[in-house]
């Protein structure tokens, strides 16, 4: 305890609230060149297509296979060129759009309605929580690609389409996880002192329960993050995804995947770039679990002796 | 060299945290004879664990490190012997037992496997090893031995759990036993038997016993010499009846003022006064199972009503149900003549501000993530109609200053506080409501016993303040005795004696209120032998 009362002054002179968050995020390097690099890849995904769209589509082949680092050429060539001979560094920017687009949306969307449905499977009475439940199972009994090959069978494959997909595959991961962690919170006694005080479900739900319980949350998310990149491009390979000339990091994995031996780069840049935006977000996510949490925050705020 | 058999000598034990180094231990010097019992007293964080943990080699290291001195067992010292012979010292020579048996006992193995364990990693042969458990399992009174010894850990009670630690303990018949809070999670009665147990064991054995307390009364029930522990340092030491009789060192003199059920009782309260929560025979079952059967009780306005009995006697089984956390089963508790237990929602909404609680271990009791300020004026944003938003803070800042701490602590968060700071914000927190009766389940019983004593100082100064009536749960008879009005014993979910507090504790009616007494400990060795000699000829008269 003695060393808790000890940080306390430090804490007190915070000034604001984003300046305080912007100072924690220094202190954690990792996270700080995470943000960096999350916020680069959006900016390539806002703005790529505007600009390299032309490059990235067009065929030059002359240029097939070119080998990466040949700094005679233009710097769209830097990292390769592809079978086509189209530049790898313009078609991964290029790429970022569809590809964040997809996962983001895949995986805030699973995020908010497998949370949502958890809650309530966790929270309510015992018929509620069972439908939901047998449900869930459901989803999670049925192949995924099986799921997504019928759906998008009938539906025309387009972004949208493709996000609803992905979305379903993955709510069960959120819903069982809250659903777990509501019940043992529920039993926590603060939540029995709130109950005990007259607060309302939505109170102790959302003021309660889901704080706790978020953190856990986000971090599969960010997990799912890289699993929903792999999902797409497998998707795009049986051609009921997104389909050529559409371009995504995950779609350009699989396309160089005939030339590996011969050309490793072209399933290497994009592939890298992957696992990095996944890196890049876990770190991202440690840094926020720490950083909302009270009691873990003083790692942050308190100067680094070490490193 | 020396002529006793463990001997510590100045010691001193580092941790190094991310916060900074804490000494935890310094300069500590002590030394346990053949056949003798020393207690460690000490409150939570004054380092009483640490010197038994150097001993047993338990310290981490990192982040702890042994700075200076040497601990000599037969005159050899400890430390400077190879990881090997170590091991061969501990759990041989050197045993100890845990305060919560259940987390010391593997859950998958029998207990006469884990047992046995003890004696086959040191060369014993299998079959007399379970020869000599069955002895062992007989000797520490567990009954139906036979059968018991292939039987699992959950299967057994608190009290047989301890017993089988002690077992285990005693397997290879060591030199010397520690034992790390042995009886604090358990019940008074079951307390009483294992404390007599450990001393008939050491008169057999004749090993030495280092009991490591924060219980003054179990201190003066069993043990020959004491060393009292603060802060890391030794204050004071010497042999229990003179450090309790003649303390010299003030931190022992406020730690023995401390110590409850020594005051006066109070009087009950005057009859005639208009009850302000009646209960009329409320029960509630699971199932088969009935945890609570006809319980009746009543609380005046201004009045401490205190509920004790053991674990599993349904008292915060009653609680419970009374706050609507539970459903009754049956029966009704009118508050001011509405009755709680059949109130619709809208209305039940209106009476939790009069009626709130206070819970055990207020670490858990308040969000880890809300500040102390969020905490409390949450009651104002559940019940809109206490206050308006602007005067939030000020009201705040008010209560904390009533519970006694001051408005910097408003935006800090739980665990920036003490356990006793935390239980005050949670008083505050029920205080912000305005409530006339607050339900306390265990309030006081997870705190340090000079806190307990500042937290019962507080409850009683609300009392006369605010003329409170306080539903007071207990296990602790000493505290009850110096707090309540008027006292109600439950046993196996019914209530088996109530009256005011003079009568339960002078002149009890029942069998079971008189072992409950009985059990209970005090913290004057001399008056803790005489009530030890009463015990023992009501026993032999028994058998």
């Amino acid at each position: 305890m003695a060393l808790a009362e000890t940080d306390t002054p430090k804490m007190t002179k915070s000034t604001h609230p984003a300046l305080t968050m912007g100072r924690m995020l220094w202190r954690d390097k990792f996270a700080f060149f995470s943000a960096l690099f999350l916020i680069l890849m959006v900016l390539c995904a806002l703005c790529g297509p505007t600009f390299l769209e032309d490059i990235a589509t067009k065929q030059n082949l002359r240029g097939r296979n070119a080998p990466p680092f040949d700094f005679s050429k233009a710097w769209v060539y830097w990292l390769g060129g592809d079978a086509l001979g189209r530049p790898l560094l313009a078609r991964i920017i290029v790429a970022a759009q569809n590809t964040l687009f997809v996962a983001t949306g895949a995986v805030i969307c699973s995020l908010t309605i497998g949370t949502t449905l958890g809650m309530i499977a966790g929270y309510s009475r015992k018929v509620t929580s069972q439908i939901i439940m047998r449900l869930a199972d459901v989803i999670m009994a049925f192949p995924s690609l099986l799921l997504a090959v019928i759906v998008l069978y009938m539906l025309p494959p387009s972004v949208g389409n493709l996000i609803v997909v992905l979305t379903i595959t993955r709510i069960p991961v959120y819903l069982r996880t809250a659903r777990a962690e509501v019940l043992e919170v529920r039993g926590r006694m603060f939540v029995q002192a709130a109950t005990v005080m007259g607060a309302s479900t939505p109170r102790i739900v959302f003021r309660h329960i889901l704080p706790v319980i978020l953190p856990t949350l986000v971090t599969i998310a960010t997990l799912d993050f890289a699993l929903v990149v792999l999902v797409e491009s497998s998707l795009s390979f049986l051609g009921i995804g997104i389909q050529p000339p559409e371009i995504t990091w995950g779609l350009m994995v699989s396309q160089g995947r005939p030339y590996l031996t011969s050309a490793w780069w072209l399933s290497f840049w994009p592939g890298l770039v992957i696992i990095l935006t996944t890196l890049s977000l876990n770190l991202l996510s440690n840094w926020m679990r720490t950083a909302l949490d009270p009691v873990q925050r003083w790692r942050l705020e308190i100067a680094r002796k070490k490193q | 060299m020396t002529d006793h058999l463990l001997e510590v000598r100045n010691l001193s034990v580092d941790f190094h945290t991310a916060g900074g180094t804490v000494h935890a231990v310094r300069n500590v010097s002590w030394h346990l004879d053949k056949g003798e019992t020393l207690a460690i007293l000490g409150e939570s964080g004054s380092g009483k664990s640490v010197s038994a943990s150097a001993i047993m080699d338990l310290i981490d290291i990192p982040p702890g490190e042994i700075v200076s001195g040497e601990i000599l067992f037969n005159g050899e010292n400890l430390f400077a012997m190879t990881q090997d012979q170590r091991r061969e010292i501990n759990g041989r020579r050197i045993a100890m037992i845990f305060q919560d048996p259940l987390s010391h006992l593997n859950p998958v193995y029998t207990v006469g496997f884990q047992i046995a364990e003890a004696m086959t990693t040191h060369g014993i042969s299998k079959d007399e090893a379970r020869r000599t458990t069955l002895d062992l399992m007989k000797r520490v009174g567990i009954p139906n031995a036979e059968e018991k010894i292939d039987a699992y850990p959950h299967q057994f009670s608190g009290g047989q759990r301890q017993r089988l630690m002690i077992a285990m303990a005693l397997a290879v018949k060591p030199d010397i036993l520690i034992a790390d809070e042995p009886t604090t999670a358990l019940d008074v009665t079951v307390q009483a038997q294992i404390l007599a147990l450990l001393e008939d064991l050491q008169r057999e054995t004749g090993m030495g016993l280092l009991l490591i307390t924060h219980d003054l009364g179990v201190v003066a029930e069993v043990a020959d010499r004491v060393v009292v522990m603060n802060a890391g340092e030794i204050v004071e030491s010497g042999s229990a009846a003179q450090v309790y009789r003649q303390p010299v060192h003030p931190y022992t003199k406020t730690l023995i003022a401390a110590v409850p059920g020594t005051g006066a009782m109070a009087e009950p309260l005057a009859t005639g006064i208009k009850p302000i929560l009646e209960v009329n025979h409320v029960s509630k079952h699971y199932g088969a199972f009935v945890a609570l059967e006809d319980a009746s009780l009543t609380v005046l306005p201004g009045e401490t009503v205190a509920i004790v009995g053991e674990s599993g006697s349904g008292k915060s089984t009653l609680a419970k149900t009374l706050l609507r956390l539970e459903e009754a089963t049956g029966g009704e508790a009118l508050y001011k003549g509405r009755d709680l237990l059949t109130m619709p929602r809208r209305e039940l909404f209106d009476i939790r501000r009069e009626v709130q609680m206070i819970f055990q271990d207020p670490t858990q009791s308040l969000n880890p993530r809300m500040s102390v300020f969020q905490i409390i004026a949450e009651a104002f944003a559940i019940h809109p109609g206490i206050l308006p938003k602007p005067q939030w803070r000020g009201r705040v800042r008010e209560l904390l200053e009533h519970v006694g701490l001051n408005a910097t602590h408003m935006d800090r968060y739980p665990h920036q506080f003490s356990g006793g700071q935390r239980q005050r914000i949670a008083i505050a927190r029920a205080l912000a409501l305005e409530p006339k009766l607050i339900i306390c389940d265990e309030a006081v019983s997870a705190l340090d016993v000079s806190i307990q004593a500042q937290v019962i100082h507080l409850l009683e100064q609300l009392q006369r303040d605010f003329g409170l009536s306080y539903l007071f749960i207990a296990h602790d008879l000493p505290l009850v005795r110096d707090f309540a009005h008027r006292v109600v014993v439950m046993q196996g979910g019914r209530i088996v004696e109530q009256g005011p507090v003079a009568q339960i504790f002078d002149a009890p009616q029942q069998d079971y209120t008189r072992n409950l007494m009985a059990a209970s400990l005090h913290p004057d060795p001399e008056i803790q032998a005489e009530r030890r000699a009463a015990r023992q000829q009501a026993q032999e008269e028994y058998a």
